[in-house]
């Protein structure tokens, strides 16, 4: 009796998981609607236009899935020179070593600063540089939020190559060093070919967390509503805008956020979701 | 009659883990060339340490530590690099262990390519053949040198890594008891195979498997907690014991 009644509570706790995940779907959906109807999916994807005069109301959604792109690739191309190196020192270089554990600790510590502080750091220590070194006017802008990304992403990428650089078979690597190759030849003619499906998943849900980062953005972007022309431009992401603009949004225009995060929300899901399933089966080979 | 020059000559050779505890004591011992030696002794006496030290494969762990002095062709190579040393001194180890993103044919190569040497296309291939057909493992293998080589059976496997090593045309080939995690057709395979190798290389083999040194081996070295109890003739040492600690290993009283 006991047993059942426990039973049941747990089944209970388990579809409470389920039913808020569709709850939110749902809600999304919803709420995203109108937008939708409006305009024409496709055409809301593909505008350009975002302007909220009374009576000629413009919604479209390509400047911030732009936005969003933009600043996810540039992260991941600053975050590759750091990352890499990192999980090599400590999933092979010095591998087991006082030193690759205190690196690797200090690597997850930067997972777990909050964003805002990120975003302030950016802000006031990141955005004068920017300025200082001419590279654009306000300091904000698609570059100045990618590099504080790229950081934010650093551990997320480095860890779990680390790991999986570290499940390369040592009997893989002696066999390589008996044939008489060298440390550097082990690295790039084994441990990175058998890790390598590894280390790109980890890439992959580095991607999902820039993907949604929102607070640090926000605070970096410049946040203006058009595609931005260089990497030094202002501009928004997808998240940023709804930040950005929520409050003080109503009637079609919320529904037009709605939609975009709609929108974000499927291309983050399916980034993980592709993600974990490429970590899994690297896990199993 | 002038002695034969041995190929690999341990003098006074000896492996530490820690400072306290040596793994192998002032081991000395001259091996013939174009010969396969077994080295036996239970778990733990030592045999797969004296076994790796002969290519250098402890200065890849920092804290072992290898002394005295171990000649190849009368050269210490304690003194040499460790890269020139490994190319001369071939390995194959317990667990077969092809590279799982190369194929059949990239696997017997592998010791060029790890080392930068590009060869040519015919020589690739003249390479690929000899060294499968001298694993007897060509007439199996040919159709299907594109695939991966962890497609092969365990045995095939391991013949595969005995090509890869032989590739580079080494003058010692270690094997750490490369059939230990075989079938006993695959083991019987192997053994046959090395009686044919033994014309071109010098086998070292480290094994478990008393009847396994009986049947291949004209040289056997027996260890006990790192000393080097007796060296001889297989034959002889099988029959005659002269240390009561071999006669106890190989009648079975001690494991």
């Amino acid at each position: 009796m006991n047993d059942k009644l426990y039973r049941g509570f747990l089944f209970i706790a388990a579809l409470v998981v389920p039913v808020v995940c569709g709850g939110v779907v749902y809600a999304l959906v919803t709420d995203a609607y109108e937008a939708f109807e409006y305009f024409g999916f496709f055409r809301f994807l593909t505008s350009s236009e975002w302007s909220y005069t009374d009576g000629a109301e413009q919604y479209g959604a390509l400047p911030f899935i732009t936005g969003t792109l933009m600043t996810t690739l540039l992260a991941l191309v600053f975050c590759i020179p750091f990352s890499l190196p990192v999980a090599l020192f400590v999933g092979e270089y010095f591998r087991d070593t006082q030193v690759a554990a205190v690196l690797g600790t200090v690597t997850d510590l930067l997972a777990g600063i909050p964003s805002i502080i990120y975003g302030l750091w950016g802000f006031y220590t990141l955005r004068p540089v920017i300025m200082a070194l001419d590279i654009s006017e306000q300091g904000s802008g698609i570059l100045t939020a990618s590099l504080v990304l790229a950081i934010m992403i650093t551990p997320y990428a480095s860890s779990l190559s680390a790991e999986f650089i570290k499940m390369v078979p040592n009997d893989l690597k002696e066999g390589a060093y008996s044939l008489g190759a060298t440390h550097a030849e082990v690295v790039r003619k084994v441990v990175f070919p058998v890790a390598g499906s590894g280390i790109f998943s980890s890439y992959v849900l580095a991607i999902g967390r820039a993907l949604g980062e929102t607070m640090t953005v926000t605070m970096l972007i410049g946040n203006t509503n058009n595609i931005p022309e260089s990497i030094t431009s202002t501009g928004n992401s997808m998240a940023s805008v709804i930040a950005n603009q929520f409050g003080e949004a109503s009637d079609l225009r919320l529904s037009s956020l709605i939609a975009i995060g709609l929108v974000l929300f499927l291309i983050t899901a399916l980034i993980n979701m592709v993600g974990k399933i490429m970590i899994k089966r690297a896990r199993i080979s | 009659m002038e002695p034969v020059k041995p190929i690999l000559e341990f003098k006074k050779t000896c492996v530490s883990y820690t400072r306290q505890t040596m793994a192998v004591k002032y081991v000395s011992a001259a091996i013939e060339r174009n010969t396969i030696t077994a080295i036996m002794g239970p778990s733990g006496c030592g045999k797969s340490t004296l076994l790796r030290a002969a290519n250098l494969m402890h200065n890849l762990y920092p804290n072992i530590r290898v002394d005295g002095e171990i000649l190849l062709n009368g050269e210490n190579i304690l003194a040499m690099q460790p890269i020139d040393v490994r190319r001369k001194v071939g390995m194959v180890f317990q667990r077969p262990a092809p590279f799982p993103t190369m194929s059949i044919y990239d696997n017997v190569l592998s010791g060029f390519t790890l080392n930068g040497i590009s060869l040519s296309k015919s020589e690739r291939d003249a390479t690929v053949e000899r060294c499968l057909r001298s694993v007897a493992l060509w007439d199996e293998v040919k159709d299907v040198l594109n695939k991966k080589g962890t497609f092969l059976s365990g045995g095939q496997q391991q013949r595969l890594c005995i090509a890869r090593a032989l590739a580079m045309k080494p003058d010692v080939l270690l094997m750490d008891e490369p059939t230990s995690a075989l079938d006993p057709i695959a083991t019987a395979h192997i053994e046959e195979l090395m009686q044919e190798l033994q014309k071109e290389v010098t086998i070292l083999i480290v094994t478990h498997n008393m009847g396994q040194a009986m049947r291949i081996s004209s040289k056997s070295m027996f260890m006990y907690l790192g000393e080097l109890v007796e060296y001889g003739d297989t034959a002889t040492m099988f029959s005659n014991p002269s240390d009561e600690r071999t006669k106890a290993y190989l009648t079975g009283k001690m494991g």
